[in-house]
């Protein structure tokens, strides 16, 4: 199933403000064990390994 | 013992100190004064660890007289392979020495891994009964070694040399010519083939000025034989960041003799000459076990682990097998399992060529079926190393958060890897095998390249066997088929008995359903048992009718669900390497097997 980046969000900037919520009093380190966490669980929930492979390809990809 | 039914008649009633057994040096013949140079070896095989016994064993068995040389004269020292996994028990069976091993080893088949003080992941390597063999044993390397000397020295074709060290290799036409070292001067072995089983140092290996390429793991592992008396159970048991060494992981063995092997992870920056010490080792073993533990330290050594391989294990007429074609870390038993089923590989297949029974090519489909499996392990136990030594500060993050969300999450559980255990890679892209016909489907694992499942079985009324299946196969071409003899009309079985004594010999294994009498339907050469609880069917995925083309080691290249010659035929030419050449219009006398 390809990766869907059209827009799906049913809650935009609810969820952005949710998203930097979560870093709430968290130093560096445990900002980036959080997002490690995050990663994870979203991953697993999407599931299809060739989504997550043209996710992961778009993240690297430099601007 | 029923376990021991099927090893070779060995007396084991005194079994020597195999830690501290030294085998004689004698000259061989081609020192003798006056000696004249015959012809080459068939095959001579360097290093008698486990990989080149059980070339040497298994060449033996087909007919093959081996010469074995190896530049010493012990078995192996200090604490190396200790997993010996399923698949390598099996071809210990068909050997005959597997019994020995699973009575003195220690059997195991579920292991559990820890994060700081709980338990977070459980994982169990064979669920499911009627298997011969369990999932594991641990032995100690020279235990292995000493039992399969033991074998190799009452088959009558292995020559074996001690203290004989190759120093010069020199390829021509149709030999290699070895430059010997021994302890009365040099001299020069010829062998058609030789297989190179000589370690991770591999000499042969520089003298043909060849390489492994890989990654080493910025890492330090102390790895200590402990002697004591403890209650853990005999299961692998693996600790991230444990309160007895924080921050590092630890791996515990069970080995017989209450040995108990213990990995600790150091770092990269702990000094390997120090760590060694006892005043270092005591204490970490002690925080272990706890204060009043009573223990002694066999063996200490600190290791750095490296994935690597070279490129091509084939040169020639120069086979590399084992850690001199492929070395791997060790989280995974994936080192010595797969060197012992390199051995597997390649046996036959010299052997057949040595025959005349399969041409020269034959060879490179050892070297690309095990290249591929060599390429399998590697990546597993990289994973592993990755996981359990993480190579960035990013990638320490990511391993760190699997095992926090492991504690609560099972997705996270199957992501811990701590090791990912030994299992025969599935030759899926031989070319030796025959793909399935169209509109025959199957289901389960016995696809062409998989090791075959065994299964429990009973033999005929009044004839004795072992009650399982995978004895009935290997070292030949079997067909396995599912159903009666009887069932088979007669231009089938007319046909099927011109197969068994082709040019390459088949033999056939009827597998029913039903009790057998013993005076039905007598087929000379052929095997009938019963699937006794019905497992071989559903393993196989088997339905009257349903024929399997099993190769010497006990690999699946082809398989159908009606039994036709002419498809077994062209099947057994693609399996020798030989598909659309057509078979050799007169069959060569057929080598006598070593083994009764």
């Amino acid at each position: 199933m390809p990766l869907n980046t059209a827009p799906n969000l049913t809650r935009p900037d609810d969820f952005y403000e949710a998203l930097i919520d979560m870093h709430r009093d968290l130093d560096d380190a445990a900002s980036q064990a959080a997002n490690a966490r995050l990663i994870l669980l979203l991953a697993n929930h999407i599931g299809d390994h060739q989504t997550l492979l043209e996710a992961l390809a778009l993240a690297r990809e430099a601007p | 013992m029923a376990t021991d039914a099927i090893d070779t008649a060995i007396d084991t009633a005194i079994e020597p100190d195999y830690q501290r057994q030294q085998y004689a040096y004698t000259p061989c013949a081609e020192q003798r004064p006056g000696h004249a140079a015959g012809a080459p070896h068939p095959v001579v095989v360097v290093g008698a660890g486990p990989v080149g016994l059980a070339t040497a064993i298994d060449l033996a068995r087909h007919g093959v007289p081996v010469v074995l040389i190896d530049d010493d004269c012990t078995l192996s020292t200090g604490s190396r392979a200790i997993c010996f996994a399923k698949r390598t028990l099996d071809i210990f069976d068909r050997l005959g020495c597997a019994g020995r091993m699973v009575e003195k080893g220690v059997r195991w088949h579920l292991g559990k891994v820890f994060l700081r003080d709980s338990l977070v992941y459980a994982f169990d390597l064979l669920p499911e009964s009627g298997h011969q063999r369990p999932a594991f044993i641990n032995l100690q390397q020279y235990y292995v070694e000493g039992y399969l000397l033991d074998l190799a020295r009452a088959l009558p074709n292995i020559d074996i040399r001690w203290k004989s060290r190759a120093v010069n290799l020199e390829s021509r036409d149709d030999h290699v010519a070895l430059t010997v070292e021994t302890p009365d001067g040099c001299y020069t072995l010829c062998g058609r083939y030789v297989v190179a089983a000589d370690g991770s140092r591999s000499g042969l290996r520089k003298l043909m000025g060849l390489e492994s390429h890989g990654h080493t793991f910025r890492d330090r592992f102390l790895i200590a034989d402990v002697k004591m008396e403890a209650a853990f159970p005999p299961e692998r048991w693996f600790w991230f960041d444990p309160p007895f060494h924080p921050n590092q992981s630890v791996l515990l063995h069970r080995q017989p003799d209450n040995v108990w092997r213990i990995d600790f992870q150091l770092g990269w920056d702990a000094d390997p000459v120090l760590e060694k010490t006892p005043e270092r080792v005591i204490p970490r073993v002690r925080a272990l076990l706890g204060p009043e533990a009573k223990f002694e330290l066999e063996w200490v050594s600190v290791y750095t682990f490296s994935c690597v391989r070279m490129d091509r294990f084939r040169h020639g007429r120069v086979l590399f097998a084992g850690d001199a074609a492929h070395g791997v870390s060790p989280f995974g038993a994936r080192g010595a399992n797969s060197g012992v089923q390199d051995a597997e590989n390649l046996a036959w297949k010299l052997a057949y060529v040595l025959a005349g029974r399969a041409p020269d090519s034959l060879l490179d489909t050892y070297a690309s079926e095990r290249e591929f499996a060599a390429d399998e392990n590697i990546r597993h136990s990289t994973r592993s190393t990755d996981f359990i030594t993480p190579k960035s500060a990013v990638s320490r993050t990511f391993r760190d958060a699997v095992l926090t969300l492991a504690r609560d999450h099972g997705f996270a559980r199957q992501l811990v890897n701590s090791g990912r255990l030994s299992v025969p890679a599935v030759l899926h892209e031989s070319p030796l095998n025959t793909a399935d016909g169209d509109g025959e489907t199957f289901a389960g694992t016995m696809v062409p390249g998989a090791a075959c499942a065994d299964a429990p079985v009973c033999g005929m009324a009044g004839v004795t066997g072992e009650p399982w299946l995978l004895p009935r196969l290997g070292d030949q071409f079997v067909a396995l088929i599912f159903g009666a003899p009887a069932g088979l009309d007669a231009a089938t079985r007319s046909a099927l008995q011109a197969l068994q004594q082709g040019a390459v010999p088949l033999r056939l294994v009827f597998v029913t359903d039903a009790a057998i009498a013993a005076s039905a339907d007598p087929w000379p050469g052929a095997t009938v048992v019963r699937d006794v609880e019905g497992l071989a069917a559903r393993r196989y995925d088997a339905r009257a009718g349903t024929c399997y083309l099993i190769r010497p080691d006990q690999h699946v290249c082809a398989r159908w669900r009606t039994v036709d010659a002419a498809r077994i035929g062209a099947a057994l030419d693609r399996a020798i390497g030989q598909a659309g050449q057509g078979r050799p219009a007169v069959a060569p006398a057929p080598k006598p097997m070593a083994m009764a």
